[in-house]
């Protein structure tokens, strides 16, 4: 059966399943288990109104807890079987792997990145959002830069391999310093420095996404501050640091950690730049390279990964509940 | 406020220019990526994308037809048109220069005569020899030779150099071949042309017929649309319980999802394909349809909750006391009114899925048959077509044409659902 017509039974079976059992449950809940009748009646309708909202998440919560709450668990457990899955090794995959040189290299190269994308990302971001905010075009600006975000990770590796390329005739790097009467260079070889190359992919990327959110900030500053810091002299640059930062700090925040988690599953950049070749890893390309070889180390690599991101998960659930309050 | 003190004009020309500045190095590399793909491959290798309207100088090594050589003399001779002769060459270019030889393919400007001679000279050793040499002379003049040739030997001037062969070719690419021989088969000739722009569909033609690429087009909309549809209707019915359901749990679960929104994928997918493994999906597109639902189920739920709590409270209970069940409560008002949230979570989750690399290559079979347009290119087209630029440019331009066409149709609602999906 071709995949198209899978798709669309998928579709059909799927939407019309989903709607099948929240309807056919509710009626079976309100008409067979439940029914609002004689004596019963009032009890009834309070039994089947502490049982609906299960039938509700239930679906939800089986896909929640199967494809991510379960996997932790499973993933933590197998990460501490050897590769072949049958023989309990303890921590050996971690001691294992953190005494290998290309894992510190992918560690290393990491930091760099939880350093420098979120950093460069949401400070060009909050710029472009300041800047735009009152010109004339600055819709179109802003659409323009926005724009990457709905470019795939391969398709924009794809798009600065070419800016990137060697040969000064394809890459406009090269033609630059062959302009200058330079030699062409392949800056995706340059140890260490190749690491930026490859995160300004991202931040290329996340740049829109950051101004989105900052700029939305920005306009919802209240004009009474910055209207008062006018009339008491200060300067534009005084305006924007001491009166508007401040305000959208935690906006800052927010948009810092989403980005700082994103960057910690992107594998695709380096995967399709380098392969993680010229000391270029970092641990979600790191990961893929035992994925379906060696799945003891595979599972400890993105238990690390879960391990770097559990601070973020707690503090999002802290703010979440104190919201909800 | 544009005009209140503050605001200095010196500071918004600066800002205008930065603008502008950023604006050109954020597009300047899709641009380039637009414009390589409609381009003519050859002239791809020859300039950069940034010199794309002009024209461009290529060398064609051009072999014109034998028929209708004549004797003159003791010569014989050939005329016609170059870019008559070769489909290469064809079209509206200029000669810029000629040769009879590949290792100088423009030697001599359009008009020139370029003329092989034989001749005798005197090696450094003291040994006489004969070797072919290469002029160019304007017509009506008689050719000079050089006293020293190529390799540094002398050339022997009053032995009288023996006519081989010359040509001599106009800028629009009219010929006069002459040969020492008889002319039965065509004769080599070389010229570079300014080749005027060309642009094409033929990248796109290739990798769409003959490198699979329509195949993998296919694959990824077939992934990512049942990927889309199926967590809307999942996960709608979970955030109005969230939203407006009262039970024990509740908060529980807004925390769970909260939590679950940053679990990174790379934790769930060794467990996960060996679950499919066992239950007998195995790497299969259902595989992914299940993984994909579940991954963008977070966010889903988090974003619909958060915009159907933010609905009037009054309809939903005026509903209620008219005798609405909740599940008529939610079909008939609540759903209609989340279109907005719909259609912002349907768009993050379409570009999601259309865009991912991960997901798609641990569920799906690694045959070419099952690849998705991101599979394809990171894995087969970067390694075997890897310096055609050309192809990888078309390639690269197909998988992202649908997401940005998305994007710019509908970045309201996208907009939207960042605001409303980033944790505040």
């Amino acid at each position: 059966m071709s995949p198209v017509v899978q798709g669309i039974i998928t579709i059909i079976l799927g939407v019309g399943g989903c709607a099948a059992y929240f309807y056919a449950s509710n009626l079976v809940l309100d008409k067979v288990i439940f029914p609002p009748r004689n004596d019963d009646h009032g009890r009834n309708i309070n039994r089947a109104n502490i049982v609906r909202p299960w039938l509700f998440v239930a679906p939800a919560i089986f896909f929640l807890g199967l494809y991510l709450v379960y996997p932790v668990v499973g993933s933590f457990f197998r990460s501490l079987y050897n590769r072949s899955g049958n023989t309990f090794i303890g921590l050996g995959n971690y001691t294992q792997m953190f005494s290998e040189e290309g894992f510190r290299v992918a560690l290393f190269n990491n930091i760099l990145w939880v350093i420098f994308v979120p950093a460069s990302a949401t400070f060009l971001g909050l710029l472009v959002a300041q800047l735009t905010d009152r010109l004339k075009w600055g819709n179109i600006a802003k659409s323009l830069i926005f724009m990457p975000m709905a470019i795939s990770f391969v398709g924009a590796s794809l798009i600065w391999k070419f800016v990137y390329a060697n040969n000064p005739d394809i890459g406009i790097i090269n033609a630059v310093r062959d302009f200058f009467g330079l030699n062409p260079i392949d800056v995706l070889q340059i140890p260490f420095w190749n690491n930026f190359f490859i995160m300004f992919i991202l931040v290329w990327i996340q740049t829109g996404f950051a101004m989105v959110i900052l700029s939305a900030a920005l306009r919802g500053i209240p004009e009474e501050t910055i209207e008062a810091a006018i009339i008491d002299g200060a300067n534009p640059f005084q305006i924007f640091f001491k009166i508007k930062i401040p305000q959208i700090a935690p906006t800052i925040v927010v948009v810092w950690t989403t980005i700082t988690i994103l960057v910690l599953k992107v594998f695709d950049i380096v995967y399709a730049m380098t392969g993680g070749n010229f000391d270029t890893e970092i641990l979600p390309s790191y990961m893929m390279d035992y994925m379906f070889r060696d799945d003891g180390r595979a599972t400890a690599v993105a238990f690390v990964i879960m391990i770097i991101v559990t601070p973020v998960m707690v503090w999002n659930i802290v703010q979440a509940r104190r919201e909800m309050r | 406020m544009d005009n209140i003190a503050g605001q200095k004009s010196g500071l918004s020309i600066a800002t205008n220019l930065s603008v502008i500045a950023l604006v050109l190095i954020w597009l300047i590399p899709t641009i380039g990526l637009a414009v390589s793909s409609f381009r003519e491959r050859a002239q791809i290798s020859e300039t950069g994308w940034w010199r794309a309207p002009f024209s461009v100088e290529q060398a064609y090594r051009i072999s014109p037809d034998p028929e209708g050589a004549y004797q003159d003399g003791d010569q014989w001779v050939l005329e016609g048109n170059l870019f008559d002769s070769s489909e290469d060459a064809s079209g509206q270019g200029t000669v810029s220069g000629f040769g009879i030889t590949s290792r100088a393919p423009g030697a001599a400007e359009p008009g020139m005569i370029y003329a092989r001679y034989e001749v005798q000279v005197i090696e450094p050793d003291g040994e006489q020899d004969d070797t072919n040499i290469e002029i160019a002379y304007a017509e009506g003049e008689e050719p000079v030779f050089p006293d020293v040739d190529e390799d540094g030997n002398t050339v022997v001037q009053d032995i009288p150099p023996i006519f081989d062969r010359s040509l001599q070719v106009m800028q629009n690419g009219d010929f006069v071949y002459r040969d020492a021989d008889e002319i039965d088969r065509g004769p080599s000739v070389y010229i570079t042309a300014a080749q005027p722009p060309e642009f094409t569909l033929d990248n796109y033609d290739q990798i769409l017929t003959s490198d699979g690429m329509d195949r993998a087009f296919i694959n990824t909309l077939t992934v990512s649309i049942p990927a889309t549809v199926i967590p809307i209707v999942v996960a709608a019915f979970a955030a109005y319980a969230l939203a407006w359901m009262d039970f024990g749990a509740r908060g529980f679960l807004i925390a769970m999802v909260v939590g679950l929104l940053v679990v990174p994928l790379q934790i769930a997918l060794v467990p996960l394909l060996t679950l499919h493994q066992e239950i007998g999906i195995g790497q299969s597109f259902l595989g992914v349809w299940l993984a994909h639902t579940a991954f963008g189920m977070p966010l889903a739920i988090y974003l619909l909750r958060n915009y159907m709590i933010g609905l009037p409270r009054d309809i939903i209970e005026s509903a209620k006391v008219d005798g609405a069940t909740d599940f008529q409560v939610f079909t008939k008002i609540v759903l209609p009114l989340s279109f907005p949230a719909l259609a912002s979570f349907a768009i993050f989750q379409f570009l999601w899925t259309w865009n991912d690399l991960l997901v798609a290559k641990v569920f799906l079979p690694s045959n070419a048959d099952s690849w998705v347009m991101t599979v394809k290119i990171a894995d087969d087209l970067l390694g075997s077509r890897g310096g055609d630029w050309g192809i990888l440019a078309a390639a690269a331009f197909v998988s992202i044409a649908v997401p940005l066409f998305v994007f710019f149709a509908m970045q309201k609602y996208l907009v939207r659902g960042l605001l409303a999906g980033s944790v505040k």
